[in-house]
């Protein structure tokens, strides 16, 4: 490829948990209705999909849709997990019919991912691709496409990660470009994991990213308010290292972190506008990239990287002594549980499996009264705790029921 | 300042605060008289200057009623020297003649017992009134009305204070709510603790030795230091201890102090089948009563009505993990802790046994709880109340 050619790669993160109710222990043993509160709090999974889906997942899917229609080189990448299409499924069908429609126009790449968004890959390898094997065949049934890019739960990612992805024959797979890991390298290129052959590995421009996922709105920031065209300026300087601007986020950046009233709709319709004027300018997706491009080299995570927090870490997730203790209750029930056959039973462990629970237990910045700096459901993350563990107590006692089943016939 | 009891002398958290308190504030160079009902010694505190309004033994200060116990019938129509009433009027007239001979910059009185006497203080000198109120009547009858009398001092005594301090937000949204007075007037500052006062020291694992031997089996021992009267929630308490013990059987429960309530909570328990999960100490002081956070595992505060809760402070540093209930004040400076609505009997069951069953959740209860009290201090108490001085001097408008 010429060297002046460039693109946006935009890959979006969409996802739902099953938040649990408020499931005390006299409920463990007599219900097993972890995931339905139907108060008007935060954790009524209905209330909050819906609440979402007006706020960010429409008004975006329809711009996206627009973009398409209007913009023949505009292309972009998303994950979903299925607990997100469960969700959508229930409430929201139009959602995924929009995706699908996106998906089929060849314009829009779904990226494969854990089915429960989970931290499988650290605890338990083959429930893991379980898992990746289960939201592939979502995927197929769903959108009518096969994933050829991977990226793990909050982009945890580390050298084994890499190698294992080119074992299953992805094309790309996803990380964030952080500083300490690229030493003075820019993340504006493809890479290839150490040890890998074939796949290429693209990493998060986290400043680009956040300038749009977090930045976007603060008043104190002394780009507030951002333009399309400045914004365009520094794409353009980045440019110059790579040619490769990796602006990975949530999707619910556009209408629920940002809110519409910020001007991201606008800010975004105008900047892919702006952006593919130029021919030399392209959005790809994220296979598109890997294969587009030849790698510049190939590096190395052997710690755990993520797309959290300042320190880009696992300790948001799995950082204090409740998450640890409950993680690891948590999977060492795999293999009773799933010997059971039980459809239900091991659906609700599974949902019991997402990296939302432990990360509603985190502490970090709690003792400092910094209780925004983590969004939860819960009031604190002792409650968390407690529910989460309380819901397990009762999966266990329904896998007792089993094994008693298993004596007496 | 005008007080009702210092340490060794006090019954509660009342004179802890107020000794640490007026240590910080001397630190910050005020020169403090300090007045209390009685006559006694008092270790420590040559920071400031003692006055006794009596000759009465410290004991003898809350006349015939008990302490802080303003319930009593006989405490509305009984005005003899040795009555509550009658020391009070005592007191009064101490702080009356006391003025006369100097008269000071600030008056700071805690508490409905000696609003009165900073009432008439303020008249006589004209200087501020800073009533600071570590409870209110509405605290210390818990569900029931309260005094009416009792009411009327309070609410005459913050009608006619300058500034008042507050020891938590509850404590101000009662004075706000209940007895209507602008919020602008009510500063919020927490109790600290001094953490150095405690002292270090190790539980031998000796007092309460049959508990220990349960902790040996596995047993969670959850503990609860108070006076035994309506105010602090305990028959919720029991109630909750026997819900609990309905899905988990190793928890015992050990109530430390004494009260009015005492048959009653006894013989509660003994109606719900748990009588020989739930220990009676009776009322504790020294090694004894410091021991019984030592045993604990759980420390519970059931309060319905609790505007700060020193104890639990107490139990933090203790490496107690804590369960306080949403109406308790010390709750707005911790945030490491289980909260309850008092009545909620099935949530704080549900609390004991999870801690009980989880080692790393109590862990990471003990320790942030650790991190957050060891942040509180006297020092920033007094230099709060020291600008509130000033500042109240300057703008007073009276």
């Amino acid at each position: 490829m010429s060297s002046v050619e460039r693109s946006i790669v935009l890959y979006l993160h969409v996802h739902q948990p099953w938040r649990i109710r408020n499931y005390s222990i006299f409920d463990t043993a007599e219900r097993h209705d972890y995931f339905s509160e139907n108060d008007d709090s935060d954790r009524n999974n209905e209330r909050i999909f819906k609440k979402v889906a007006e706020k960010s997942y429409r008004p975006m899917n329809a711009l996206l849709e627009k973009l398409i229609d209007e913009q023949p080189r505009f292309n972009f990448s998303m994950s979903i997990t299925g607990t997100f299409i469960e969700q959508a499924g229930r409430w929201a069908p139009d959602v995924l019919e929009s995706i699908k429609r996106m998906v089929d126009a060849g314009r829009l790449e779904i990226v494969a991912e854990t089915y429960h968004h989970s931290l499988a890959f650290f605890y338990d390898r083959k429930e893991f691709e379980t898992q990746v094997d289960m939201h592939r065949r979502l995927i197929e049934k769903t959108f009518g496409t096969t994933p050829t890019a991977f990226r793990n739960t909050e982009l945890a990612y580390n050298d084994e990660l890499g190698q294992w992805a080119e074992s299953k024959g992805y094309r790309a797979i996803l990380a964030e470009g952080w500083d300490p890991v690229l030493n003075g390298r820019t993340p504006n290129v493809l890479y290839r994991p150490e040890g890998a052959k074939q796949i290429g590995l693209l990493l998060k421009n986290y400043r680009l990213s956040d300038d749009i996922a977090f930045r976007f709105s603060n008043r104190a920031w002394s780009e507030w308010p951002l333009k399309p065209a400045t914004f365009e300026t520094w794409l353009e300087a980045a440019s110059s290292e790579g040619p490769l601007l990796n602006l990975f986020m949530d999707y619910e950046t556009f209408g629920e972190h940002q809110w519409e009233d910020t001007g991201i709709f606008d800010f975004f319709n105008d900047l892919i506008g702006r952006w593919l004027v130029s021919p030399h300018n392209h959005c790809y997706t994220v296979t598109e990239a890997a294969l587009l491009y030849t790698p510049a080299g190939s590096v190395s995570m052997p710690h755990t990287v993520t797309w959290a927090d300042a320190e880009r870490d696992l300790t948001a997730w799995l950082g204090n002594s409740m998450q640890q203790e409950a993680m690891r209750h948590v999977y060492a029930l795999a293999e009773p549980i799933l010997r059971t056959n039980d459809e239900q039973l091991i659906a609700d462990w599974r949902n019991l499996l997402t990296s939302d629970h432990p990360y509603y237990m985190c502490t970090k910045w709690f003792t400092d009264g910094d209780v925004h700096a983590y969004f939860s459901p819960y009031n604190s993350p002792y409650d968390a705790f407690l529910y989460y563990m309380n819901a397990l107590r009762d999966v266990r006692f329904r896998l007792m029921e089993h094994k008693q089943g298993g004596f007496y016939g | 300042m005008l007080g009702w009891e210092l340490p060794p002398h006090n019954s509660g958290g009342l004179g802890v605060a107020c000794y640490h308190m007026s240590k910080a504030l001397a630190l910050e160079g005020a020169t403090i008289d300090f007045v209390v009902p009685y006559s006694a010694y008092h270790p420590d505190s040559n920071h400031m200057t003692i006055h006794a309004a009596t000759t009465l033994q410290p004991l003898e200060r809350y006349g015939n009623a008990g302490a802080y116990d303003s319930s009593r019938e006989s405490y509305n129509h009984d005005n003899s020297p040795t009555s509550m009433r009658g020391i009070q009027k005592r007191y009064i007239k101490f702080v009356e003649k006391m003025v006369k001979h100097s008269k000071p910059d600030a008056i700071h009185a805690h508490d409905w017992l000696t609003l009165e006497a900073g009432v008439r203080a303020k008249e006589l000198t004209g200087a501020p009134l800073i009533a600071h109120v570590h409870a209110t009547e509405f605290d210390r009858s818990g569900e029931r009305y309260g005094n009416p009398l009792v009411h009327e001092i309070e609410y005459q005594g913050l009608m006619m204070a300058d500034r008042i301090i507050a020891v938590s937000g509850i404590t101000k949204s009662i004075i706000v709510s209940r007895y209507g007075i602008p919020a602008d007037k009510v500063e919020v500052i927490h109790n600290a603790i001094d953490v150095n006062s405690l002292g270090h020291y190790d539980y031998d694992n000796r007092t309460y030795r049959y508990l220990e031997h349960l902790k040996e089996e596995g047993y969670t021992v959850v503990t609860t230091i108070t006076r035994f009267t309506v105010q602090k929630g305990l028959t919720h308490f029991i109630k909750a201890a026997a819900r609990a013990s309905e899905r988990y059987d190793r928890l015992v429960f050990l109530l430390v102090g004494d009260g009015e309530q005492r048959d009653e909570l006894i013989k509660l328990s003994a109606d719900l089948g748990i009588s020989d999960k739930v220990f009676f100490t009776g009322f504790m002081r020294g090694k004894q009563w410091r021991d019984a956070y030592g045993v604990a595992d759980i420390f519970v505060m059931s309060s319905v009505s609790e505007p700060f809760g020193l104890t639990a402070l107490e139990a933090a540093h203790h490496d107690n993990a804590l369960i306080i209930t949403k109406q308790s004040g010390v709750g707005e400076v911790l945030r490491s802790i289980f909260r309850y609505d008092f009545w909620d009997t099935d949530a704080l069951a549900d609390q004991m046994i999870n801690i009980a069953l989880s080692p790393g959740l109590s862990k990471t209860l003990r320790q942030n709880a650790r991190e957050e009290y060891a942040r509180l201090s006297w020092n920033d108490v007094a230099k709060r109340c020291m600008s509130l001085y000033a500042h109240v001097r300057k703008g007073a408008v009276v």
